[in-house]
């Protein structure tokens, strides 16, 4: 077609063959930085404000600890657990013949979907003393709404699917082979399962791990409805900075997101270190 | 006649080797269980968590007959607050769908120093806690925040006021396109736009006719699952809002005042809207996944 005339202008000095860079990345970091990085740094500049001492005494203020305690202690259940039915449920979906397999697979998606506050309401409402479930509960004396348990359940809704996704893809690549080969070579399941499945799904296990507690540490709608926000036993870290900031006590709260942004992006950083050693194993195996 | 006597059991155990070969040896009953218990276990699991909550949403809403559940979806701060909630969608969603083609294209397409530390920052607010998204905007433009006393004297509000929401709600949502776009750029590579700057294109008509068709289902999906966060944000807008009624009440917001108020079937009937839009959100996510997968 026109192909001669424009070749020529396309100038091999050029660094980059495709256009776009300047634009894309300038509007990029003008973006990244007015919505997030400005915000972010103003955040720590106000925490800062307080000095040292002061940041200390409003960070390890037995409230807030609690609440710190609460937050980090009720996530890293709930994710343990997640890890667990996150295998059942990407393994049985996988392997078995399950009824309505489809519709059960687009149904994990629903956390992520669902908003927070109208998952925190509907579990209140089935884990109440009055709900379908809280009535069973509370003929055997259970009692989950305004407790930790009933954190870590909303918790567990939320984490879900961070790890059922993030085993999914790697089960489908396993393939049956390298089992087969085990059972063959005489191992029996449990020793297949634990020797040859788990080791190739551990990177994927830490991956999805990572992602539902990272997510569930800052989780607040779905927790206030049903945690009941008791001081010292339910009351959770992001609860606290809502707090502080109803009494206009700005650096106290932006104190205690400080800590907890240091969490999370610790947390970030780890998910993105083992995908990344991820990515070269399976670089390597291929 | 000896031998036809001899081939018929030999034909007839075939299949049943087939169908349970050689390891079926050893605890076969329990061997046989055991899908039966992962299927079951798994059932109880998604039922629990995943179909009963939905569910009960829908009972709740309706419980009082359908009456009720329209004069509860009609009155007029829940209609403010759908108003509301469309506003911020049709803001955040387009501003976050141009920043995650334009990041995509940036970070795919070439390499740069400080390219991995700009894919950790495109992250960050996926792993910041809501509330915090929400106080880093207190703390700009809030009576005591920085910028607080100038926006006063211009009698500018953006904290407890629309405008903090739509701030809040997009950073929440910055990263949903982002994330979706950039794996699927990157295992596409570089080589047919390249092709088609060589071939006379512009670089406007390479991305177009090129990257557009080629990035199209992962950019609807990463749209809708913005479009789901950004419709049920709660805890960072719950920060920004206020709660002004009719004003600055979100739908999730709504859900809670109603809530709060003992007022349940309303609120459920608030709620039974956002669980449409996200079973909406789950079928058009699943069409999109059949479509990808049909197309392979």
């Amino acid at each position: 077609m026109t192909a001669a005339p424009t070749l020529s202008a396309v100038r091999p000095t050029r660094r980059h063959v495709l256009p776009g860079l300047n634009l894309t990345l300038g509007y990029v970091l003008l973006y990244l930085s007015v919505l997030v990085l400005i915000p972010l740094a103003g955040l720590v500049f106000r925490a800062a404000g307080l000095g040292f001492g002061g940041f200390w005494r409003e960070v390890t203020s037995p409230r807030v600890l609690a609440a710190l305690g609460v937050s980090f202690g009720t996530a890293l259940v709930a994710s343990v657990i997640n890890v667990g039915l996150g295998l059942l449920i990407a393994w049985t979906l996988q392997r078995y013949w399950v009824p309505g397999k489809r519709l059960i697979d687009a149904l994990i998606d629903l956390p992520f979907a669902l908003p927070t506050a109208v998952a925190g309401i509907t579990l209140t409402a089935l884990l109440a003393p009055n709900g379908w479930l809280g009535g069973w509960l509370a003929a055997h004396d259970v009692r989950v709404v305004y407790t930790p348990t009933g954190i870590v359940i909303a918790l567990i809704f939320i984490g879900l699917p961070f790890v059922v996704r993030s085993i999914q893809p790697v089960l489908e690549d396993l393939g049956h082979e390298q089992e087969e080969a085990a059972w063959s070579l005489g191992a029996s399941p449990t020793q297949t399962f634990w020797r040859v499945i788990l080791p190739e799904l551990r990177p994927a296990l830490l991956s999805g791990f990572t992602l539902a507690l990272a997510r569930t540490i800052g989780e607040y709608g779905s927790v206030v409805f049903i945690s009941g926000n008791l001081p010292f036993k339910t009351e959770i870290a992001p609860l606290l900075i809502v707090g502080k900031l109803e009494q206009f006590n700005y650096a106290g709260a932006a104190a205690i997101a400080v800590v907890m942004l240091l969490i999370s992006v610790t947390l970030l950083l780890i998910a993105n270190t083992v995908q990344a050693r991820l990515v070269r194993r399976s670089g390597v195996a291929v | 006649m000896s031998r036809p006597a001899q081939a018929e059991p030999l034909q007839a155990s075939a299949p049943q080797m087939r169908a349970r070969p050689g390891r079926s040896g050893r605890r076969p009953l329990a061997r046989r269980l055991w899908p039966a218990f992962m299927v079951t276990l798994t059932l109880i699991v998604v039922g629990l968590f995943l179909v009963l909550p939905l569910v009960s949403v829908f009972t709740a809403a309706l419980g009082k007959g359908l009456g009720e559940y329209t004069a509860a979806v009609t009155t007029p701060d829940t209609v403010s607050a759908i108003l509301l909630t469309l506003l911020t969608v049709v803001i955040a969603v387009p501003l976050n769908t141009v920043f995650g083609v334009a990041a995509a294209w940036a970070v795919t397409k070439f390499r740069f120093p400080g390219r991995g530390l700009l894919l950790t920052l495109i992250d960050l607010p996926l792993a910041i806690s809501p509330v915090i998204s929400g106080l880093v905007y207190v703390l700009l433009f809030g009576r005591q925040g920085f910028l607080g006393p100038w926006l006063e004297a211009h009698n500018l509000k953006i904290i407890f006021a629309p405008p903090g929401i739509v701030l809040a709600t997009t950073f929440v949502t910055f990263a949903y396109v982002a994330r979706e776009l950039i794996p699927v750029m990157q295992s596409q590579g570089k080589d047919d736009e390249e092709a088609a700057l060589t071939l006379g294109a512009s670089g406007w008509q390479t991305f177009t006719r090129i990257t557009l068709p080629n990035i199209r289902w992962a950019l609807v999906y990463g749209v809708i699952m913005c479009n789901a966060r950004a419709m049920g944000e709660f805890g960072a807008v719950s920060v920004v809002s206020g709660h002004i009624r009719g004003l600055t009440n979100t739908m999730p917001l709504q859900v809670e005042i109603l809530y709060n108020e003992y007022n349940t079937t309303a609120a459920f009937a608030v709620a039974s809207l956002l669980a449409l839009m996200a079973l909406l959100t789950l079928g058009v996510k699943a069409l999109l996944e059949w479509r990808v997968g049909n197309g392979k």
